[in-house]
């Protein structure tokens, strides 16, 4: 009888359901002992006279000694914070790291409830997340758009030269049959173009919209959400489109003779490095060993430090973080 | 509650139905990618468990092995397959017969193998070959458990192939992928309050069809500790 054979499985339901609700409340007193001991940790900062003087705006005096750099769920954002936080470390500073916190959604909350008070981010989508109807473009409109638009309480320091722009690639054939170097030659080819990017291309000014304001190309959108990653490669070097859309500082470029296009009208968002700091952590100390990396992080760095993280060497990003300080001057 | 306001007049606005973008167009291709998937599944699935109960051979393999496929990740699957056979329906379609095998084949083989052997020997004593024996004995009693598979297998295909959405595919899901990056989260919900619904209807309907193949005998005898089916 199927009716009668069935019931043994069914007691197992009643244990797995109830395992993580056990597992939870774990997790609940694991967090509570882990805040406790950062309490504590951060009191014992406090105390100890060889740390510089850092935050004190003078708010009640809820301010920490210690400084806590968040990151993206990316590799580059990772590396970015590491980069920080050991330089931070390097010139003295109590410093802790939460990598790989998830989208800006997440991160940006986080340094809002004060679990986080440093993130790396990007000037252009910053400035999209603060002001979504920003037109700012170019590094210095967005700059400027963007230092007016985060909120009280935080502040942006000194972007970097280093972008990790959107930027639209195609393969070495393409560029030389149809002798196309800038988004300005697409108008002449004559085979229809599609691009693949991710989804929200369909949308951005930056975007398939704007080829067609901007440039005067009529593409359509393949949407591949793996951020310019192998699936929108495979689909570039295999033909399926014309276009990739690879952010700018993706060894993959130069691995497969992609050329990149040139934005003569400045159509792309720009996307400096900039760190994102709650002003009570900013101190002018801080504020200084921040610049002073900020001043050294160029497009090809980021690039190098990429390609350390997903080429054959497969590095952690604290490891390539704390090589590219000392490589820069900025090893404790 | 905004955002739920939001979904709500997303769903309604007449404009968001039509074209080829628009509602109706992608509950059609979600409905067609998956009645797709669990034909493919069914071919390869449902002979081979039905083979498997009835000969009893291959358990020990069947069984971990349909185990090992449901732990697949199919988001990781539907990425490399799209590595491997290129960005289209194939690799998204592989990876989800993948997923709608194990439910199918588990339901298929239990559903033989829970068939009373005093039935079957019963029927083998009145004379009837093998293939009779399968045919008008063990399948029609194997039903509401195979019936109980497809269930199982229709829930997850319908819910899974909102994933592979991440590529260029139609389907509901492109409703919740192309929200997300904009953070148009009312649009986003729509799309998931569609998935949902879609689930549901799909799981009652196929709710009635496990009732309906249910032998007299056996919804007759459900729940009567006595294992002689009372038709015979």
């Amino acid at each position: 009888m199927p009716a009668l054979r069935t019931p043994p499985r069914e007691p197992a339901l009643p244990t797995s359901t109830r395992r993580p609700a056990r597992r939870a409340r774990a997790h609940v007193l694991a967090a509570a002992a882990l805040a406790a001991s950062v309490v504590a940790l951060a009191g014992c900062a406090g105390s100890n006279p060889l740390a510089p003087e850092t935050g004190g705006t003078g708010d009640g005096g809820a301010t920490t000694d210690t400084i806590v750099v968040g990151s993206a769920a990316f590799p580059e954002a990772e590396i970015l914070a590491y980069v920080y936080a050991d330089g931070l470390k390097a010139a003295g500073f109590d410093v802790d790291v939460k990598p790989s916190i998830g989208a800006r959604d997440a991160y940006i909350a986080a340094l809002q409830d004060g679990s986080i008070d440093l993130v790396p981010e990007y000037t252009g989508n910053l400035l999209q997340y603060f002001d979504a109807q920003a037109t700012a473009q170019s590094p210095d409109d967005v700059l400027a758009a963007l230092q007016k638009a985060v909120p009280d309480g935080f502040e942006v320091l000194d972007p970097a030269e280093a972008q990790d722009a959107d930027s639209y690639n195609v393969t070495k054939a393409f560029s030389q049959q149809y002798g196309v170097t800038s988004l300005a030659d697409l108008a002449k080819v004559p085979v229809p173009i599609s691009v693949a990017a991710n989804p929200e291309f369909a949308e951005r000014p930056y975007g398939i919209p704007g080829l067609k304001s901007v440039y005067g190309v009529d593409a359509t959108l393949v949407p591949i959400n793996d951020g310019g990653g192998p699936n929108t490669l495979a689909a570039l070097l295999d033909g399926t489109v014309q276009l990739a859309d690879i952010y700018s500082t993706t060894p993959s470029i130069a691995e497969n003779d992609l050329v990149t296009l040139e934005d003569p009208e400045h159509m792309i968002l720009a996307q400096n490095v900039i760190p994102l700091i709650a002003t009570k952590s900013a101190s002018d100390e801080v504020v200084k060993v921040l610049n002073a990396i900020q001043a050294k992080l160029t497009t090809a760095e980021l690039i190098a430090m990429n390609t350390r993280s997903s080429g054959d060497e497969k590095a952690s990003s604290q490891r390539i973080a704390d090589d590219w300080l000392a490589a820069n001057g900025f090893a404790g | 509650m905004s955002w739920f306001s939001d979904a709500i007049a997303w769903l309604a606005d007449p404009a968001h139905w039509p074209g080829a973008g628009g509602i109706a167009a992608r509950l059609g291709e979600h409905l067609e990618y998956t009645v797709l998937t669990l034909l493919i599944a069914g071919v390869i699935a449902i002979p081979l468990g039905l083979a498997i109960g009835h000969t009893g051979r291959g358990r020990a393999f069947a069984v971990p092995f349909t185990g090992a496929l449901r732990a697949l990740p199919t988001l990781g699957l539907v990425t490399l397959l799209a590595l491997a056979v290129g960005i289209g329906l194939l690799g998204p379609l592989i990876a989800l017969v993948i997923l709608a095998i194990p439910p199918l084949l588990a339901g298929a083989y239990a559903g033989v193998e829970a068939v009373d052997p005093l039935v079957v020997d019963a029927a083998r004593a009145a004379g009837m070959t093998e293939w009779q024996i399968l045919a008008r004995v063990e399948l029609p009693l194997a039903l509401p458990l195979l019936a109980g598979g497809l269930r199982s297998a229709c829930l997850q295909v319908i819910a899974t192939w909102t994933v592979a959405a991440w590529l260029p595919l139609g389907g509901l899901g492109r409703f919740l992928f192309d929200a997300i990056p904009v953070r148009d989260y009312g649009r986003m919900l729509a799309g998931s309050i569609l998935v949902i619904v879609l689930a549901l209807i799909a799981d009652g309907l196929l709710a009635l069809l496990q009732r309906t193949v249910t032998p007299a005998g056996v919804r007759a005898s459900r729940g009567v500790p006595s294992p002689v089916p009372s038709t015979i």
